[in-house]
């Protein structure tokens, strides 16, 4: 009984059924904190004192490195989860995550080295910090090729969350990275257990971004997720009622 | 729970754990080489090879920046708390490059313990303050924590 809730939660149609009426709303909240995000941090909030206006970068490659580093877990935990319970939906789920988590971590690397340029000096260098979302990145596309490589879905499906789950070791390690050994990269702004190092002025648009961030990759990692439920359950009766009651409306 | 969904989850918590050892030996075996330079006090120590390309890294002493006037030409103590060492750089540096500051530096270590740099890099910390509140801060003497705090030696 008490897992009722949790049985229910593994079925693609009722998932399928259930975000339909979430999309709108979802969509009308990223968009909204994105944009107050970006515009308060780009023209309101004031430069630094020492890197000038360059370090507005962080609006965008700090959310975006947030949500790369939160997605893998996402990925690894449903890979988990699909694995000790045999449901389809958090495979497909893990599915849906990994191109997201790739493209995110790639905007963290982009957006990190076109900062490092006039604040290091450099565009690149290989430092802990870097080189371990380096990895990250290879994790992620790891996992795309890996749902490639196998004609049966439930191979492929259990290879890539063993995958997930190995390359989780790799998550604490790229946070941790700047403590535990001498990087280029410093040490975190944001903390939680004492008191964050940037002015209030800075850091209000950058938590906007971040749960702006978080919205938006609901948003996507749902679009993802409903599109692959389709595809995997193409077969089955109530994706051909659904079909045909989107054309009759149409 | 079923049990044998209890056994699938103790394989997934197995490959978790193992993985993670496995990981962190290889991170620990390796844990002087993941450094991306080594600290003042190691260099003045003699725990650097000489005459090889390195990475240096430390504080900016204030006060110790010599420029020449005809050329790119800078010297400098780079410092961790512990110990000073003397840079040698001619070429570009990075806005960011100041006293009191952090700095990576690319070079090669002569007998003297003296290091010839070929690159600096700004190491630039983790505060980001608005120019009106650093100014405040300045008035109250509240800023000049430069060089503080530095565990690079640890």
């Amino acid at each position: 009984m008490a897992w009722q809730w949790f049985h229910r939660l593994g079925s693609p149609r009722w998932f399928y059924e259930k975000t339909t009426a979430w999309m709108p709303w979802l969509a009308a909240l990223s968009i909204a904190l994105l944009l107050t995000g970006a515009v308060w941090g780009l023209a309101f909030a004031p430069a630094d004192f020492k890197q000038g206006n360059s370090y507005r970068i962080i609006y965008i490659h700090v959310p975006a490195a947030f949500l790369a580093l939160a997605g893998y877990y996402i990925m690894a935990i449903s890979g988990a989860v699909g694995l000790i319970w045999k449901m389809k939906l958090p495979f497909m789920v893990m599915k849906s995550a990994a191109p997201i988590g790739a493209l995110l971590t790639f905007v963290s690397l982009v957006t990190g080295s076109i900062w490092g340029k006039p604040t290091w000096g450099t565009w690149w260098e290989w430092d802990a910090r870097i080189t371990s979302m380096l990895i990250l990145f290879f994790l992620y596309l790891g996992m795309i090729a890996l749902q490639q490589a196998f004609t049966h879905r439930d191979t492929s499906d259990k290879a890539s969350a063993v995958l997930a789950l190995v390359g989780m070791v790799n998550i604490p390690i790229i946070y941790k990275s700047v403590d535990w050994w001498n990087t280029l990269h410093q040490p975190a702004t944001i903390k939680f257990t004492s008191k964050s190092t940037i002015d209030p002025s800075m850091l209000y648009p950058l938590l906007i971004m971040v749960i702006g961030f978080y919205a938006f990759y609901a948003l996507v990692l749902l679009l993802n997720t409903r599109v692959e439920i389709l595809r995997r359950e193409s077969r089955t009766q109530w994706v051909s009622d659904l079909i045909s009651a989107t054309n009759k409306r149409a | 729970m079923h049990p044998v969904r209890k056994q699938r989850l103790m394989i997934v918590i197995f490959i978790v754990v193992f993985s993670s050892i496995a990981v962190g030996l290889m991170a620990y075996a390796l844990r002087e080489n993941i450094n991306l330079f080594y600290p003042p006090s190691k260099i003045a120590a003699g725990d650097v090879p000489h005459n090889t390309r390195i990475r240096a890294g430390g504080c900016v002493k204030p006060g110790s920046v010599e420029r020449a006037s005809d050329s790119l030409e800078i010297r400098f103590l780079i410092t961790d708390g512990t110990a000073d060492v003397k840079v040698n750089f001619n070429g570009i540096l990075p806005d960011l490059f100041a006293e009191g500051e952090a700095a990576v530096i690319n070079g090669i270590v002569t007998e003297t313990g003296e290091i010839n740099a070929s690159e600096v890099l700004a190491k630039h910390d983790e505060n980001y303050t608005p120019p009106e509140v650093a100014e405040a801060m300045k008035d109250k003497g509240e800023h000049q924590k430069t060089c503080e705090g530095l565990k690079y030696g640890a």
